[in-house]
């Protein structure tokens, strides 16, 4: 199982190697313009700069933790997270209840579905003019248009999980002398979670991509705002670093999000699903 | 003392351009203690009785009541087994069977003790903490029962409850189906459609007709438990009932040829 998993990861990492050799390659011999495609070299010392304090260690400036993680990237990485956090929470919540309500009942589905689905065809990079209008600039339009990001996903997986919750269920739980709020909180909801998380996982990897976005029109900091900024300069290497860690940031959410739902669903049959 | 009375019970339903007598002038007096069978091919109304009693759907014409009162929904003190378990898979074994007892009221160290104990009854013990998903079907169904069990209700209502199980697993679920029967005193309604079950089981087996489902014949089975099936007795009415289910097996055939359904 060690053994394979080992294998796994050596047998993963030789395409990205071969790719990088071939990078290396054709900037070393100067068949592209390092402006256009700098080497993986120089892309990876830019990304050590980005990474690496400002300063140097003073301690009249604080704590030597608090210095370490004063780097730019550091720092951009932070503020981008913050917005994928406020925004995917104000749209999860948002759309949590109204889902559940649209699910569970048809009435409340029939007031609210027309709306919703002429709302859910338009991305949220269309908003980007009425926020601005709307809250101006800085984090508050970035999280208006991330949690827009979110709340459709989150909304239209928890309608189709409360209405996929198998009947026998329901008729267990009136059988077992439940009423209509135990059976709500204790048998849909939970019944429901499958489809509300992967809900939530959908939400999370929008929020992630709305926040780039945002970042390259309202705010001065983030991922997204570093590789605007850094092609203002021709800084091609900082763009590709800047890249790479927004990559490598998604990841690591995607992955954390997928454990929490593998623990949360540890009652379900597949953990994909 | 008669626990459930089923009085003159119609059920229709409409289908597209016809209408379905599922059950015609079901009059049953059930009672209390008493172990009975409805047997029966599929489409003869069998389940829809047993979930008129069980409250699920309302008979068209007719009443039903289960001890003295007449039921209007479905409650705890008619516990059903599905054929299909229908455990909450998010719960484990432990909260699966301490549901009705928590819906109840019953405070926690009372709920505790009991579904312990009836865990133990059923050969559980281990598995207190163990997902559904984790049991075999013949252990699903253990839950399923103690799950009813808790609620100590007087009548317990099974739908096809060993339908889906292998012959060794049934055969052992049956025994012990009959040891809590013997012990506990309840009421039990089980349908199923195999005659060999219903005679290693019941008191007393209802055979429905094929639509309208009608009572076609009700029979006591008088025989000392546990009952051998190679035994003669058995197997003179083995033979009695499986003429009786067949026409109305050929009547269900005859039906599906004329396009009349699809079950």
């Amino acid at each position: 199982m060690r053994r394979n998993t080992w294998l796994a990861a050596l047998q993963g990492a030789v395409v990205p190697l071969v790719l990088l050799a071939i990078w290396q390659a054709a900037s070393s011999s100067g068949l592209v313009n390092a402006k256009i495609l700098p080497s993986p070299v120089a892309v990876a010392v830019r990304w050590w700069a980005y990474l690496a304090p400002a300063e140097p260690y003073d301690p009249a400036n604080g704590g030597y933790i608090a210095w370490l993680f004063s780097g730019e990237l550091i720092m951009d990485a932070m503020g981008s997270l913050y917005r994928v956090v406020m925004g995917f929470l104000v749209g999860a919540i948002l759309a949590l209840p109204m889902g559940l309500a649209m699910g569970a009942s048809r009435a409340a589905f029939r007031w609210l579905n027309p709306l919703v689905e002429v709302l859910r065809p338009i991305p949220p990079i269309a908003y980007i003019p009425l926020s601005i209008l709307w809250f101006g600039l800085g984090n508050p339009p970035a999280i208006f248009l991330i949690s827009l990001g979110a709340f459709f996903p989150v909304l239209v997986n928890t309608i189709a999980g409360v209405r996929q919750v198998d009947g026998i269920y329901l008729r267990a739980a009136r059988n077992l002398g439940a009423g209509p709020l135990t059976i709500f909180r204790r048998v849909m909801l939970p019944a429901a979670t499958p489809y509300i998380l992967s809900g939530v996982r959908i939400g999370i990897g929008t929020a992630f991509i709305v926040v780039i976005v945002s970042e390259m029109i309202a705010v001065n900091n983030g991922l997204g705002f570093r590789i605007l900024e850094a092609r203002e300069y021709f800084w091609s290497d900082k763009i590709i670093a800047g890249m790479l860690t927004i990559g490598l940031l998604g990841l690591a959410i995607d992955s954390g999000v997928t454990r929490i739902n593998n623990h949360l669903l540890r009652w379900h049959r597949g953990l994909e699903h | 003392m008669s626990d459930i009375l089923i009085n003159h019970v119609y059920k229709r339903f409409a289908v597209p351009g016809n209408e379905v007598v599922a059950l015609k002038d079901i009059n049953l007096d059930i009672a209390s203690g008493e172990f009975v069978c409805l047997l029966g091919p599929s489409g003869c109304g069998k389940s829809t009785l047993l979930n008129a009693i069980a409250g699920f759907s309302h008979p068209t014409e007719g009443s039903i009541t289960v001890g003295g009162r007449p039921v209007v929904e479905p409650g705890p003190d008619r516990g059903m087994v599905f054929q299909e378990y229908a455990l909450f898979p998010w719960m484990t074994v432990f909260k699966n069977v301490r549901f009705g007892l928590e819906v109840k009221g019953v405070a926690n160290d009372v709920a505790d003790a009991r579904v312990r104990e009836l865990l133990d009854m059923l050969g559980l013990s281990e598995f207190g903490e163990r997902f559904p998903k984790d049991l075999s079907g013949g252990m699903r169904q253990r839950v399923a029962i103690a799950r009813v069990l808790a609620l100590d209700s007087p009548v317990l209502l099974m739908d096809e409850p060993f339908g889906a199980l292998d012959a060794l697993t049934r055969r052992s679920l049956q025994d012990e189906l009959l040891k809590i029967w013997a012990r506990l005193g309840k009421t039990i309604v089980f349908v199923t459609h195999s005659i060999e079950e219903a005679i290693y089981l019941a008191d007393r087996i209802v055979v429905l007709t094929y639509r309208p489902g009608t009572v076609k014949r009700d029979i006591r089975v008088e025989m000392p438990r546990p009952r051998d099936a190679a035994s003669p007795e058995f197997n003179t009415l083995k033979r009695e009932l499986s003429r009786l289910v067949s026409e109305e097996q050929q009547r269900h055939e005859a039906a599906e040829r004329a396009g009349l359904t699809t079950d």
